[in-house]
This record gives structure tokens, sequence and C-alpha cells, in this order.
């Protein structure tokens, strides 16, 4: 338990330590090596890189020179592992444990920089020294994000130094609920799970339910495939997710809080249990917090690989422990939730957010992104992109300013199709619409929808039927059957496209398409139905061509179902070197060395290993 | 498949009495049944029916709620996995990335499917939605282990360094 002027000195003495890291002058002359400890850079042996660091720093006595940081995701994914060493801001990428040695001879020691692991601008072609100089960044705005990167998030000292529970002590002395509430209106967030409904209405519809107790839970469940957004929050910045489920308690008049969180999340819920500890150490969470009888209490509660249990209701019946099927509203969650009693539920993002509109005000926060769509958003961004990673933008930004300035275009010299937003529940945005701003009301309007924030780029390799397909195929398997339109409408629709990507499509496939996709949308029970068919909708509206294609030429122009390709063997440019015959898995090819060969249609399962490897690129799909 | 032993004996005592403290210690928490299969699974790879049917005494619920919670949730498996688990991500990025060519592979090298265990209980295959290396995709994990940019020709050399 710590008292008021215990944490204010904390800050301070901390503050002195990190500030370099937020470009303030400092006379230490110590330097820290933060190293990505994210999923994705951890995958990529970061952990090794820190043990490396670690072990030669005490080996080489350097332990006053330099210090060894793992935080959470610096976004581009794409490079990692990632390390940035302060106070010169010097920004590696790519960095193997092999490097350790070089890093510390010749940053740490001499002062150079190790410019082989610089990145290089991919615009400009120039060499990065801090991350600043990369386009990737230019355009972010690190709001959700400010700390990830920043700080340790297994020591809240970090997190205080930059102004952490802060908020929270200002709203238990300063501010009364609804006042609270009202700030929150006032900023205009609105939720960043998908919905898009406007934050402090939720707050407020539950503030006003009469109770005797009432929960306020935390959607980490972060079920879009592709998506990592919030999983960075948490493995990047615990504690403001914490912070912000106490101040939502205080302003509904909640003393319990859930976080639900995927188990598939490891390193996220181990640093949620670490954040959490540490709290209630400190007093900030508990009883009497910063003195006051306002008592938050945080459990977390793991996913077990279920889609459907982020939808809100789905969730609160999982928390319960049982199977997690959604229920019909109304009665909605802010008057009948968790175990029957008022609950609130906001999404990881969303909360991220709720500490820095307490301390800077609702008019700055309102001030950054659009009118109606205000503040940042956080994209994870794959797919056929050069930048994959985590990007956080303000709203209003154009589709064309993510994919190029920020993503660096499309890999191999390849075109731009289509990208796609809000996952299973969303829409593919082609070319033609890349400079829609990216807003809730814009992307509805299109046909697609903001989401959670994952963002899938495809390229003119990728199959717009094919791709609608995957989408069915998952909302299919997380069906959680409880509906009949969602659990027999959706596998209809399903067979149909199975059927028109193996060639077997016919006229009239498409209207059926259309015609079961407005019933379910109109009659399932809950968002995963209501929301399953716009894959194949917004597919349909931007790539019916391509549609007809299969349909009525039995020919994918992408060229990648299967059933409707043919590889062929150009006689004029092969060599007759054998390469793809003595790779071909099911002996499908047959020639005379130094004479054109052969594919034989009937033995072929149109793998591809031979045009990968023949040398001449005689290989032809058609 | 890996023959199906009766669980009793492969179930040890000292396991089963682990059990029974993580049911203890569950027991007066609202929603236990979800943390507790968790940890039983954790505890023993899998969740036989004697291990549910303990959970349910346990709990003071059916045998066929916990059936019912176990088989809703994919991440709780009734059946023992491989010694290597092998979880191919199918998730979004990791497809238009051409994952399902990784998997195929996959599939065509062991001679079993997504969900199915070798005959010597070695490797399993799963397919995953999304394990959060999206910049990695596509990605493979086994067990523990990350692989990332995966192309289906580096499937037989990775695999190698488990036999
Ligand atoms: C099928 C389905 C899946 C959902 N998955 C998530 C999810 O993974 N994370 C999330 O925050 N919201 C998800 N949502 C939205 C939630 O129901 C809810 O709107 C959201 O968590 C509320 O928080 P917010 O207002 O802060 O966005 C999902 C909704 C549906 C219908
Ligand atoms: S989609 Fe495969 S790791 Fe995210």
């Amino acid at each position: 338990m710590k008292t008021i002027k215990e944490l204010d000195e904390i800050r301070k003495s901390v503050y002195e330590k990190v500030k370099t890291r937020v470009g303030v002058e400092s006379k230490t002359e110590k330097k820290s090596i933060l190293v990505c400890g994210g999923t994705g850079c951890t995958s990529s042996k970061s952990p090794k890189i820190v043990e490396e660091l670690e072990k030669g720093i005490r080996e080489r006595h350097l332990e006053d020179k330099a210090e060894v940081i793992k935080t959470g995701c610096f976004g581009l994914c794409a490079k990692g592992p990632i390390m940035i060493i302060y106070p010169r801001e010097t920004f590696y990428t790519m960095v193997k444990p092999e490097d350790v040695e070089e890093i510390l001879t010749e940053d740490i020691e001499k002062g150079n920089v190790v410019e082989r692991l610089l990145a290089k601008d991919i615009e400009t072609e120039t060499l990065a020294h801090t991350l600043h100089e990369l386009g990737f960044y230019k355009k972010q705005h690190r709001l959700a994000l400010r700390n990830c990167g920043r700080i340790n998030p297994e020591n809240i000292d970090e997190y205080l130094a930059f102004d952490g529970y802060k908020a929270l002590e200002k709203v238990l002395l300063e501010m009364t609920p609804s006042e609270v509430i009202d700030t929150v209106l006032k900023s205009g967030i609105r939720g960043r799970g998908g919905a898009g409904f406007p934050t402090g209405r939720k707050w407020a519809f539950a503030a006003n339910v009469e109770a005797d107790q009432k929960y306020v839970c935390c959607n980490a469940d972060e079920g879009d495939p592709g998506a990592f957004m919030d999983r960075s929050v948490l493995e990047g910045d615990p504690h403001s997710v914490l912070e912000a489920m106490a101040i939502a308690g205080y302003a509904i008049g909640s003393n319990q809080g859930y976080i639900y969180v995927r188990a598939e999340y490891p390193i996220a819920v181990n640093r949620l249990k670490i954040a959490i500890a540490q709290a209630k150490e400190y007093g900030v969470l508990g009883s009497n917090i910063f003195g006051t009888d306002f008592e938050f209490n945080i459990d977390i509660r793991l996913g077990a690989g279920a889609f459907v249990c982020g939808e809100e209701t789905a969730l609160m019946t999982s928390i319960e422990g049982k199977r997690g099927e959604p229920r019909t509203r109304p009665p909605f969650p802010a008057v009948k939730g968790l175990f029957g009693k008022p609950t609130i539920l906001n999404n990881v993002e969303t909360l991220a957010n709720i500490p820095e509109i307490i301390l800077k005000g609702a008019e700055w926060f309102s001030s950054i992104g659009t009118e109606k769509s205000t503040g940042t958003k956080v994209f994870a961004v794959g797919g056929k992109i050069n930048n994959t990673g985590l990007v956080e933008v303000p709203m209003g930004i154009t589709l064309r300013e993510i994919v190029y300035d920020i993503g660096g275009g499309i890999p191999n010299g390849k075109a731009f199709k289509a990208a796609q937003t809000g996952g299973p529940s969303g829409g593919c945005i082609p070319a033609s619409h890349l400079d829609t701003p990216i807003d809730y009301d814009s992307l509805m309007q299109i046909g697609s929808m903001m989401g959670s924030g994952g963002l899938i780029v495809m390229d003119e390799d990728n199959c717009m039927v094919d791709i609608a397909k995957f989408f069915l195929e998952f909302t299919i398997s997380e069906s959680c059957g409880k509906c009949p339109p969602c659990r027999i409408g959706t596998k209809k629709m399903y067979d149909i496209l199975d059927r028109i990507t193996k060639g077997l499509g016919e006229e009239g496939d498409i209207e059926k398409l259309e015609e079961l996709a407005q019933n379910i949308k109109k009659s399932a029970l809950c968002g995963l139905g209501q929301t399953a068919p716009n894959p194949v909708l917004s597919t349909i509206k931007y790539f019916r061509e391509e549609y007809e294609a299969h349909i009525k030429e039995k020919r994918c122009p992408a060229g990648a179902c299967k059933n409707l390709v043919q590889y062929k063997i150009n006689e004029e440019k092969c060599k007759g070197c054998s390469m793809c015959a003595r790779n071909c898995p099911v002996s499908a090819i047959s020639g005379e060395v130094k004479s054109p060969f052969k594919i034989d249609p009937q033995k072929c399962i149109k793998c591809g290993l031979c045009m990968q490897k023949c040398p001449f690129k005689a290989i032809e799909k058609k | 498949m890996a023959e199906k032993k009766c669980c009793c004996c492969e179930l040890n005592s000292e396991k089963l009495k682990r059990l029974d403290q993580i049911i203890e210690e569950h027991k007066t928490m609202e929603g236990a049944l979800i943390p507790v299969l968790h940890e039983a699974q954790e505890l023993f790879g899998y969740l036989p029916e004697q291990v549910q049917q303990k959970i349910a005494t346990g709990l003071g619920c059916s045998l066929a709620e916990v059936f019912g919670v176990a088989t809703f949730y994919s991440r709780f498996t009734l059946e023992p996995k491989g010694k290597y688990n092998i979880q191919v991500c199918l998730g979004t990025a990791c497809y238009v990335k051409g994952a399902d060519k990784v998997l195929e592979k996959l599939e065509q090298l062991l001679g079993i499917k997504a969900g199915q265990t070798t005959e010597d209980g070695k490797f399993s295959i799963q397919d995953t939605r999304c394990v959060g290396a999206c910049g990695l995709a596509p990605v493979m994990v086994i067990n523990d282990e990350v692989y990332g940019k995966m192309t289906p020709d580096m499937v037989e050399g990775i695999l190698a360094k488990y036999n």
C-alpha cells in the first residue's frame, strides 16, 4: 500500500531514468536497450537476445553503462526482432542473438552505430537511424499504444513514471461519477471492439440502474483471426487497462471487474497477472484506493477458443462457466448482464484510451480524428504488404495512406486488389475506394466496417470468391448452433461457394447467395450470424465479374482456385532439364532430357511445386 | 489415431490428487467450471471421462454439463494429443499468404489430416486461427516453438528436427 505522496516520489525518481525515451534530455550516461517482447518478436527469438545482452553486460561489467528492458510491441513486426537504444534512439531491426556481441562492443562501449542493423526506408531507400525517420511511423499517432515499446510492462514504476494511475487519482479525488461519464461522453469515443457504440452512453445506462452489485468487463477475446491489437496493448501496457477499468467501476458504481482474455495469449495473460499483483501491492487496486472508500478488484477469466464468446452476451455466459451461447437482447447487459447484474463491457483498446481522456480532457481527444469518429484507431496490418505490423492512426486517414505511406505498398511489384477490414463480419474494400477515409460511418457506407482493427491486404493472386469462402468456413465452424439461420444458412451459402470454386457453379448462384445473405442478416440471433454474410456480399458487390468468370467460364482469374487452373509447360522455354519431373510428388511429369517435358493433367494435383522449381520459368498456370 | 487405453490406468494417482486440490480451490468461485477445465487439461493434457466425472461430482454439477462445456470450446480436447502438437495457423493473414499449402504439405508428409494424431502418437496436426504472430505469416507452431515465414518446402526440414 503506497500513499499518494509515495507514488509521486516513485514517479519523479523513475521519470528521471526513463525520460530519454520520450525525447527529454537527461544527464544520465547510462544507455537503455529496449528490446521488443511482444509475441511477434518473441517468436523470432527476442528472449534469447535479452538473455545474451544481460550476460554480456555482466561479463563485461557494463552495469553502469547500460541496462536491458523488455517492452511491448513497437509495431514494425515485419522487421522484428526490434531493438531501440536510448538516448540516441538508435533503431535496430532484424536483430539476431549473434549480433549482441557487436552491439555491445560497437554501440555500447565505443558509441558507434551498427549500420548494418539499421532499417532502410522503403520509399527513400535511406538508412533510418531513429524510428521517426521511417515512413512507417510518420503518419502514426500513438495514443492507445502510447506506452507500448516505451515501458517495461512488468514494472508498475515505469507506468507510474508516465503519469500512470494519475487519472484514477484525479477521478477519485476531484470528480463525481457523473462528471467522469460526462467527460467520456464529450470525448466522443466509440467502442473499438467493432460496433462503435459511444462508450459514455454505455456507461451512463449502467450508472442509472439501481443494483446491489454491478460489473465491469473487459473484452480481450480478440477473435478476428489476423488481428492482434488488443493483445499488443495487454502485452505492452497492461496497467492502462486496469486503470481504466477502475475508472469505469467508479463511474457506474461497481467494485468488481473481469478481464476475459484468450487462453491463446499466454504472454498477455502472464503480464496481466503481474500487473494486477503489483497494482494491489501499491494499493491502486483493492479497497480504500487513494484513501477513499472506493474499492475495486479485477479477476482474469480465460477464454477457450470460441469466437462467439467475443459477442457480449456470450462472453458473459462464458464467464458464468457455461457454454458460450449468446442471449437475446433486451434485456441489455447494462440492465441484466453478468450473473444477472448490470454490467458494462468494453474492448481493450477502448479502455486503453480512457486514462488519457481523463488527464488531457475531452476536447483534446475530440480534436483528434473526425467529427463523428474521434481519436485514433489501431490496426493490425497484415497479408500482402511490406510493413506488416501494428499501426495507430488518427481516424479519417485514408486507406491509401495506410497501405502505401505507412505500409510501404505491396511486395514483389504486385498490384493492390483489396483490403479486408472487420474480419469475418466485415468486407473487402477494392482499389477504387482506396481514398475512403477510415472512420466508422464511411466504412459502413461502402459495405465494410471498422471492426476491431484487422486489416488484411490482398494482391492480384488472391481470389475473392475463395476469400469469401474462407470467411464463411470460419463462421460455420464458429457458429454456436443455437439459431438456425446462422447454423444452416451459412452452411448453404458455403456449399454454393464451394461449388463455384470447384467449377461447378450454375447460372443463378449469385442471386441465390444474395437472397440467403439477406435472410440470414435479418433473422440471426446475434452479431455473428447477422454479419456473417458480409464478406460474401461485399465481394459480390465489388468483384462480381470474378464470380461470373468462375461460374460461366469455369475460370479463376487470380489463378488461386485449384480445380480451375491447369499447369502447362511452355515448349519453347523448356530446356528439358528434368528439374520439374524430379520434384513432382505424384510423378505427373515425364519426358526425355533435353527435349520439352509434359504434364499429365489427370495425375497433376496442382501443388505448383514444378512452377517454383523450374529454373527457366517455363511452367505456366492457366 | 493413438490406441485408446482405459483411462484409469493412464491417470496416475498423484495427478488425480492434484485435481482434487484444484477442485477444492475453486469450489466457492462463481463460474468455476471453465477455470477448472483449463487447469485439468494443463495437468493431464486432455480431458478423459474419468476426469470430467470427478469435476462434475466435485463442483456439484452433472456430467452432461461438464461434457457440454468441454465440447463447446475448441481448446478443450477429449483425446490425447501427439508428443509434438503441430499447429498451422489458418488465420486471415496467414491464409492469404498461402498457409493452406503449408498445411497440405504437412498432411501429406505425415499421412494424417488436421485434427488427427499419427499412429505412433508422435505428431498431431491442428489448424488454428491466428497465433498472434501475423507479422511472420504464414506461421506454424510445434509445441512452443514458432516457425515464421513458412513455405511448403520448409516443412520437411523442420519435421526432421523432431524425428
Ligand atoms: C461474433 C462477435 C464477436 C466479437 N468479438 C469481439 C472481440 O473479439 N473483441 C471485442 O472487443 N469485441 C468483440 N465483439 C463486439 C462485442 O460484442 C462488444 O460490442 C464490444 O466488446 C463492446 O466493447 P466496445 O464498446 O468498447 O467496443 C464481437 C461481437 C460479435 C457479434
Ligand atoms: S493470422 Fe496467422 S498468426 Fe495471425
